[in-house]
């Protein structure tokens, strides 16, 4: 059954394509040709500078309610200790390939990630992961799921994701962070700002069913 | 072939389903309100991109070139989703789709050994259009809606009423009384937080629980063979992130060429949908990866009257339709009667053109006419669909289509036209009709207004007045005029 749907439906689209007397001159080059003019003059490049850069960033972010921890790679453990007490929380969760050193050493209870089954993996309220790329323009991280970056579930059941970035990882526009995306066929996420709803009566509310809190530790 | 449309075909025509709409003034007011929010926010984020247009442009040239290369893409979809572990299945019809759906979902409940099947469902228009919860009901399947909107219109056993925000036309106290109803809850506040907490809590547990999630895409991606799913609530990554099996309903028309053309839709979508510089969250993922999300993931490639939007250019860009709900939030016609006055869950501008289309031009057929073809549809559009004209190019479908009938060639307006064009060809008879015209509306005429017109007439003056002819004609002026000075000069306006 499957199989003749198939069917149906690619030479219907070829028959009725053929059917259109306008089309056989937009189509008489291949896909790859046509595809290749079309016209993008809209931004792809950056136009402001390192700094301006990352002030977007920082205001978008701010925008979003999220907090921003400004330290060194040195400082990180305490930075991230500090969000968790700050957030009343002890159980912290990391995926199997976050670094050692980023690990505060008192008063945490650190849970790795080795492939851990649901209950464990949903008991902790706090996450602490690095990205690939954040987007100043929209206040946007992008994680692209990995050992490090831990897979999909680590970061959505925690209430409040601490994610590391480095200033370099903070690019102007959407174009320049898909550049910098490079295993594309791994499950990505973009997130900007915390889980939200407008449904009702269109006011934004913060926080249904993902994180409710990100704090972005900036190196 | 069975082309289904939510339940457009049984459901009236729009001005019969808006005449009662306008009546109910709770309804309106919650339209209008959340329309002027989403307009209003939408506006401020378009206006600081200073290359909307060249998006535009652009979005709409990725679109033209897909769908004029929509084989290529599709195979080239299908063969990367395969490769990275997806499974990939066509559906012809609605009926097609649910059968495969079903058939899917019995085998992954016999594996997850669950004797009463559920499925949670992130928010898919596509999966409304083929009635899917219907079908998954009939056959003992539960699905549960996890997008707040669509949780709303499922618990008031109601319809959705915009393609992004399908519960605007209920305000909170409303949502709060159907919580209280459906949640088995005795206390509940009536802010919006307190409503969202409990629609978290009542979620968490089917999130964790049920095995089989439904989703729709906004975008499929030939190159990698991805699926994007754009959201804001986080209902979305559970249902794509936490089950064993996924089953991901596509329109056709949804395959974008390449991952980088997300640069460009990911800036159009959320701007104009919801207003955001960015929604909450995308999730964009690639068939199946170990240890990550579900271990089983299929794909249904649905037609359901797609293809036959194909042979056309004006009928062919409505599948540009990237579903923001912009259109809708302009309208001046939705934003008085809401979207159940279209019969169909694609309501607004965009609904008026893709409903009767994907419908074979069977039903939704008096959505074309439900517009005043002020363009504002058009202005806002994403994707650049000319709106305005396609409705036109549909009314002459429908006219056409109706002329091909024997009691559509003897219907009243057709031999009206024929008779009017019968008269602008011959002068003498055209004045001869103007007088008497004029002798006879005298019984109809009311403060220089024509009203309640008998027969042929009477469809016109049902919804307006029709200016009373005046007592000379133009013609009759510049004869009157002119037999004086017999220099074929005007009177007026000659310097």
């Amino acid at each position: 059954m499957s199989n003749d749907a198939r069917f149906t439906v690619l030479d219907t689209i070829r028959r009725q394509l053929a059917a259109d007397p306008d089309v056989e001159t937009l189509i008489d080059d291949s896909p790859e040709e046509a595809y290749a003019r079309i016209p993008r003059n809209y931004q792809r490049t950056s136009k402001l500078n390192r700094e301006e850069t990352l002030e977007l960033f920082y205001d978008r972010l701010r925008d979003y309610d999220s907090e921003l921890v400004f330290t060194d790679e040195a400082g990180i453990a305490k930075a991230v200790a500090h969000a968790m007490r700050e957030a009343n929380e002890t159980l912290l969760l990391v995926p199997a390939g976050v670094p050692q050193e980023w690990l505060p050493q008192n008063d945490v209870e650190v849970r790795r990630d080795f492939d851990l089954p649901l209950q464990p993996l949903e008991e902790p309220r706090v996450v602490l992961t690095p990205c690939t790329v954040a987007i100043a323009m929209s206040g946007t991280i992008i994680l692209e799921h990995s050992d490090e970056q831990g897979r999909r579930a680590a970061t959505l059941l925690p209430d409040h994701h601490i994610c590391v970035l480095w200033r370099d990882q903070v690019v102007e526009t959407i174009a320049e962070a898909l550049q910098r995306i490079t295993h594309r066929t791994s499950p990505i996420t973009t997130i900007a700002g915390p889980s939200a709803t407008s449904d009702i009566e269109m006011t934004r509310i913060r926080g249904v069913h993902g994180p409710r809190r990100l704090t972005a530790i900036i190196l | 072939m069975s082309v289904r449309v939510g339940h457009t075909a049984e459901k009236p025509a729009f001005p019969i389903l808006a005449h009662e709409l306008l009546q109910d003034d709770q309804t309106r007011r919650n339209v209008r309100h959340a329309t002027d929010v989403i307009r209003n926010k939408r506006a401020l984020r378009v206006a600081e991109m200073p290359d909307w247009q060249d998006l535009r442009t652009t979005a709409h040239a990725i679109k033209t070139h897909t769908l004029l290369h929509l084989p290529h893409y599709l195979e080239e979809f299908e063969r990367n989703c395969i490769r990275a572990g997806g499974q990939v299945h066509w559906a012809r019809d609605a009926d097609e789709a649910n059968t495969i759906a079903i058939r899917l979902i019995r085998h992954a409940a016999e594996r997850l050994a669950v004797e009463h099947p559920e499925v949670i469902k992130v928010k898919t228009m596509t999966s409304d259009e083929i009635g899917m919860n219907r079908a998954l009901e009939q056959q003992g399947i539960t699905p549960w809606e996890t997008d707040l909107a669509d949780m709303i219109v499922q618990m008031g056993k109601d319809e959705p009423s915009h393609i992004v925000v399908p519960a605007l036309h209920k305000n909170r106290h409303q949502v709060r009384e159907l919580f209280l109803q459906n949640m088995g809850l005795t206390e509940l506040g009536t802010e919006a937080e307190d409503l969202t907490g409990a629609a978290r809590h009542y979620l968490r547990k089917k999130f964790l629980e049920v095995g089989i999630g439904i989703s729709g895409a906004n975008f499929a991606i030939a190159e990698t063979g991805s699926v994007c799913v754009v959201e804001s609530e986080g209902n979305g990554r559970m249902c794509v992130t936490m089950p064993k099996t996924l089953i991901t309903l596509i329109g056709i028309e949804k395959v974008i060429p390449k991952f980088d053309d997300l640069e460009v839709f990911l800036q159009l979508l959320p701007r104009s949908a919801t207003g955001e510089r960015m929604n909450p969250y995308n999730s964009i993922w690639t068939g199946v990866t170990p240890a990550d999300g579900p271990q089983e993931f299929h794909v249904i490639l649905l037609d359901n009257g797609r293809t036959r939007m194909m042979a056309n250019v004006r009928e062919r860009e409505t599948l540009n339709c990237i579903r923001c709900g912009a259109c809708l939030n302009q309208c001046p016609v939705y934003r008085e009667t809401g979207g159940h006055a279209y019969g169909s869950i694609y309501s607004g501008p965009i609904g008026a053109i893709l409903s009767p289309q994907l419908n074979g031009m069977k039903y939704s057929r008096s959505l074309p006419y439900a517009s005043s073809l002020c363009g504002a549809c058009y202005e806002v559009c994403p994707v650049k669909i000319n709106i305005p004209e396609t409705l036109i190019h549909l009314r002459g479908k429908i006219v056409a289509q109706d002329q091909n009938t024997l009691s559509g060639k003897l219907s009243q307006e057709s031999m009206g036209m024929k008779m009017a064009a019968h008269l602008f060809e011959h002068p003498k008879q055209y004045e001869a009709a103007q007088r008497l015209a004029r002798t006879g509306q005298g019984l109809f005429e009311k403060d220089g207004k024509l009203v309640n017109l008998p027969g042929m007439a009477a469809g016109w003056t049902q919804y307006r007045d029709l200016r009373a002819l005046p007592k000379q004609s133009f013609r009759e002026w510049w004869k009157r005029s002119h037999t004086d000075r017999g220099d074929g000069s005007s009177g007026v306006g000659d310097e």
